[in-house]
Formats: C-alpha cells, structure tokens, sequence
C-alpha cells in the first residue's frame, strides 16, 4: 500500500478550512455543518465532532434504505466527514442537507466483536513507558475499553477504532515498519487498529489475534464494519485462535 | 503490498502440461472452456465494471480503466455488460482457447492476429480452438480490452471479477501458463458495430469541478492549473494518473483527518504536484482534493501514455480561483 496514504494520514489533528469559498454554511440546520462540493455525483459533509460523523453516517444510511438516496450510494465516514458519492444532482442535495435536523446517533448500536489478543506487540513497552504505566497497567487499560469502528480505510477491513480516551493518544512511529504481520494490534494517534494483511505501517504494535478481520470470501468480508462495537479481550500466548495461527488466515502468500 | 491470493481460483485446471480441454469425469465430448495465457505482456489483468457499495470497508472500486472501451469490447461479441475481460498495458498479450471462441479488442489499437494471420481490431472476430490470439503492443494509447464471447468466469470477490492492484483483490496479473475459466457464450449474436479508432492523442485534456478542499490552495489556483502545462509522469499506474509540472502552492501545511476519496479525485500531496486518482485508489486519503475530474474524462486518463502533455480546464471554480464559491 502506497505509504502516502498509509493509516497515519488519519490522526492529523488540523481540522478541515473553515468557512471559505466552495462550501455552503449551515442554514436553518446544524451548526457546524459545512456540506464541500466533491466533483458533480457527490459531497463531503464535515461535521465538529466524531459523535457527528457517526449521527450523520447513521442518518444517511436511513434515507438511503428508505429510497430517499440513491441504492447505489456510497456512503463512507471518516475522522471528521461522511462522503456521499454517486448522487443524480449533488448541487440539489447540497442545498437541502443543511436544513436537516439530524438527531444524535444511539447508544449501543452495532454489533459486539470480542478480539482475542496476545498483548506482547513490539511497540508494547514504549507505547507503556509513553503512557507512564506499567506495561500490565497498559494492557490493562487497553483492554478495558469498549471500542467502536468509526470508519475503515488504508486497506481492505482496516478499522479506526474509537473509544481509547484521549490521554492515552500516541504518535505514530518515526519510521514506519515496512511489513507489519496480519492480525497485529496496533495504536496511533486517538485510534486503536488491527492490521487485517500483512502490510507496511506506523502505528504501535501492542499485541496480536488469529481472528481472521477480511475475508473476501466470507460474508460479511468485514468483521470491523463501521457501526460495530469492539472489546480486546487479553489472551495467553498459547490460546486458540490468537496468535499461531495468524500466518494462515493472511489470505494467501505475502 | 502483499499479492492477492495467488488467483487460486483462476489456476485450477487440469494438471500442469496436460492438454488443454481434457474432460476430468469421463466421457467427456464437452471440452472445459478454457483461457491459457501463452504470453502476458508486460500487465495484463481481469477486469470488468468494478465493485460497488464496498467503499465504506476500505475496498477500491476498480474495474476497467477505460469503461467506454470495456463496454465496447462486450457488446462487440455479444456479452452482458458487466462481463469481464482483459486489460492489457502498452505491451498487448497472446492467449489460447480449449474451444473456439469468439473475441474482439478494443481500447488501445493494436495488431491483432490469429495464428499469425492478421485479423481487425474493434471487430469481434473467431478463434479457433488451440489457435493463439495475439495482441501487440499497443501502437498508442495504453490499454486494450480484449473480450470473450461468455465472458471470463474466474470467481466474483465482492461481486466482481476485477484484479484490484492496490487492496489486492481479485484474479493476480496474468503470468504465462496461467488458465482462465470462460463463461457459456449467452447465444447472443456478435454484434457487428463501428467501434471508432482512436487518434493517438496530442494532449491529455481533463475537466476539473471543485473539490472539497480547493480552499486549501493559493487564491487563482484554478485559473493557474487553467494555464499550465503537465505532462503525464511514468509512475502512473491502475491507481493513479501521475503528473509533472508546476507545483500547486498550498496555503495550509500539514496533512488531513483522513476522508473519502471518489474515482477522479486530484489530490495534492507536500510535493504541489497533482494526483489523478484512477480505479484502485484508496478509499480515503489524508492529502487535500482540490478538485475531481469527472467520470467521462477518466478513460481519456487511462490512455495517456508517460509524457502525453496534460492540460486542466477548471469548471465552476469562479471568477476568483478555487476560494471562490
């Protein structure tokens, strides 16, 4: 995967221009809303927050399955945004979504995922030594927390998981690894991962799973679908379904 | 990047060596239609019109570059529309059948020939069983199609056929020996059709709408990309058109949350030089999109060979550059 648009390019914390030409403020509807023209079949909705991105992500879902957007749709959130591709007239939609009043996405939501890991990733004692605990109080608080997939990218079945408080943020490493194993657990920025093939990447490596992310063949292909709900469940070296088995379940020669 | 799955699913005929065609159960009038790559050229892979609605996972769409000639090559030989084929790059391909079959290449013009026997290009044209279709290399453009009448039946992967070179999805590029599944041809007759030659092209044109960070650029970026001359770079690929030129000066540093990229986005990165994302783009990306060349153009894109002179013409930026509304 080209590098440039590795996951690191995710947790940049400069948010998106304010105000200037191209966008359309919000009107009657959400504050904070700006709706950015992406070519003629879509737009990019940029919201102030992730609790946004995911009301705005679950709305568009809603119209979409009420025959309100078109079938074919794409519908992709992101840190800040929710990109809307495949429109009939983008300049018309423009104008009516800043008028909707979209309201705060549930709690509970998705789907529950519990990821067997063996937390004895490379990067664990660093990632520990930044966050000033011990690597047990590390593991601890990693596994402590419930997760959720705000958005995929970087690769097939590559989640940004959510949910890590914001103290814990770490900054990706200097110099990307230039092959990170399939199944590795990983952080960078506010953003826990789980690199589902083999690939390049800078993120922390704090542990492993077997649990097999992607599978192309399976249905559904993604286990970390955005919307689902993720528990990191610390697990022995030795135990069934981490780790030993991960080297099979990369989908084919590296 | 690590490779797809070896293209298991494409590879697994009779055994190595054994003649082509031979039935494994038995009694076997009815020959296995099969494709073998006898020579794969430099890149050639399976495309067809992509995958849609997985782009929220993180898959690419993919599929055929150049659609208009994808289209063209299935209606020249009777297939459905989504029907996959060959996608070849600048140095053609040759292949074999196991049964007669029936082909036509479009997109990059070729010499095409059966046996060594010229026949036309953008003509669906028959192939005798064991004969050897051979495409050259392209004598401009970049990308032939080449179709078979039912189709290339390797397993769909999220509803297509598509070789995805990015997420590594789909059938592997082609390697020689490789054998490939044909479909059942529907019956449908080949359809005789005026498929029209392309001229090799003088210049790359694209239309460019605003993106969704034209505000991170300098005021009368648009009007400058208007004026200045690219050239096609050599880097690009299935993923992106590449480009040399002059930088865009951007006014903001840094790099975005990552957000949704749509096929034709041209993203900047920190060396100013505009990014033409093509098929197997990434789904997201972290660097800004000042604006998106749209669809139609893209095929034009996919067959503009490294050093094609490349010019932008902006539409609806405004009178003011891209910070205009």
């Amino acid at each position: 995967m080209a590098g440039e648009h590795g996951p690191g390019a995710a947790h940049g914390r400069e948010r998106g221009g304010a105000g200037a030409g191209g966008t359309r403020q919000a009107g009657l509807g959400e504050a904070g809303l700006r709706v950015r023209p992406v070519g003629r079949r879509a737009l990019l909705l940029e919201v102030d927050s992730t609790e946004r991105v995911t009301a705005w992500h679950a709305e568009l879902l809603r119209r979409r399955a009420a025959g309100r957007l078109p079938a074919d749709a794409e519908i992709v959130p992101a840190a800040c945004t929710v990109l809307l591709d495949g429109l009939a007239d983008a300049a018309a939609l423009a104008a009516e979504l800043t008028g909707w009043r979209v309201p705060p996405a549930g709690t509970g939501g998705g789907p529950l995922l519990e990821v067997r890991t063996v937390y004895d990733g490379a990067d664990l004692a660093e990632v520990a030594a930044l966050w000033g605990v011990a690597v047990e109080e590390a593991v601890r608080i990693h596994s402590s927390v419930e997760y959720r997939v705000a958005f995929c990218g970087f690769a097939p079945g590559f989640g940004y998981l959510t949910g890590l408080p914001e103290r814990w943020s770490v900054p990706r490493r200097a110099t990307p690894r230039t092959s990170v194993p399939a199944g590795s657990v990983a952080v960078a920025g506010p953003y826990t991962g789980v690199y589902p093939q083999a690939s390049p990447g800078g993120w922390r490596l704090l542990g492993r799973t077997g649990l097999r992310l992607w599978d192309p063949g399976r249905q559904p292909a993604a286990l970390l679908a955005p919307g689902t709900r993720v528990r990191f469940v610390p697990a022995d070296p030795g135990a069934a379904g981490t780790g030993a088995d991960a080297g099979a379940d990369a989908g084919g020669p590296a | 990047m690590n490779g797809p799955a070896g293209g298991a699913g494409a590879r697994d005929g009779a055994p190595g060596g054994a003649a082509l065609g031979d039935g494994e159960c038995g009694g076997g009038e009815r020959r296995a239609r099969v494709l073998e790559v006898v020579r794969p050229g430099p890149l050639t892979t399976v495309q067809d019109a992509g995958r849609r609605g997985v782009a929220h996972l993180g898959v690419p769409r993919a599929g055929a570059l150049d659609q208009a000639a994808y289209r063209a090559a299935n209606r020249l030989v009777g297939n459905r529309g989504d029907a996959a084929v060959l996608e070849t790059t600048l140095g053609g391909v040759a292949v074999r059948g196991s049964v007669p079959l029936v082909a036509a290449v479009t997109g990059a013009p070729a010499a095409v020939a059966v046996d060594g026997r010229p026949v036309p290009w953008g003509t669906a044209v028959a192939v005798p069983a064991g004969a050897v279709l051979e495409v050259g290399a392209a004598t401009h453009g970049v990308r032939s199609y080449v179709a078979f009448a039912g189709g290339l039946a390797v397993p769909p992967v999220l509803g297509s056929r598509s070789a995805d070179l990015l997420a590594g999805l789909g059938p592997a590029p082609l390697a020689a020996g490789d054998r490939l599944p044909l479909g059942e041809a529907a019956g449908a007759a080949p359809r005789a059709e005026a498929v029209p030659l392309p001229a090799p092209p003088a210049e790359l044109v694209l239309h460019l709408l605003p993106g969704p960070r034209a505000d991170w650029f300098a005021p009368g970026t648009a009007a400058l990309l208007g004026r200045a001359r690219y050239r096609v770079a050599a880097r690009s690929n299935r993923v992106a058109l590449r480009t040399e030129g002059p930088p865009l000066e951007r006014t903001r540093g840094g790099e975005l949350p990552s957000e949704g990229m749509v096929l034709g986005a041209v993203q900047v990165p920190p060396d100013g030089l505009p990014v033409v994302f093509l098929a197997d783009h990434p789904t997201t990306g972290g660097y800004p999109v000042v604006g998106v060349v749209p669809e139609e153009d893209l095929g034009a894109a996919a067959q503009a060979a490294p050093g094609t002179p490349l010019r932008f013409v902006p539409v609806g930026f405004g009178p003011a550059g891209p910070g205009a509304a």
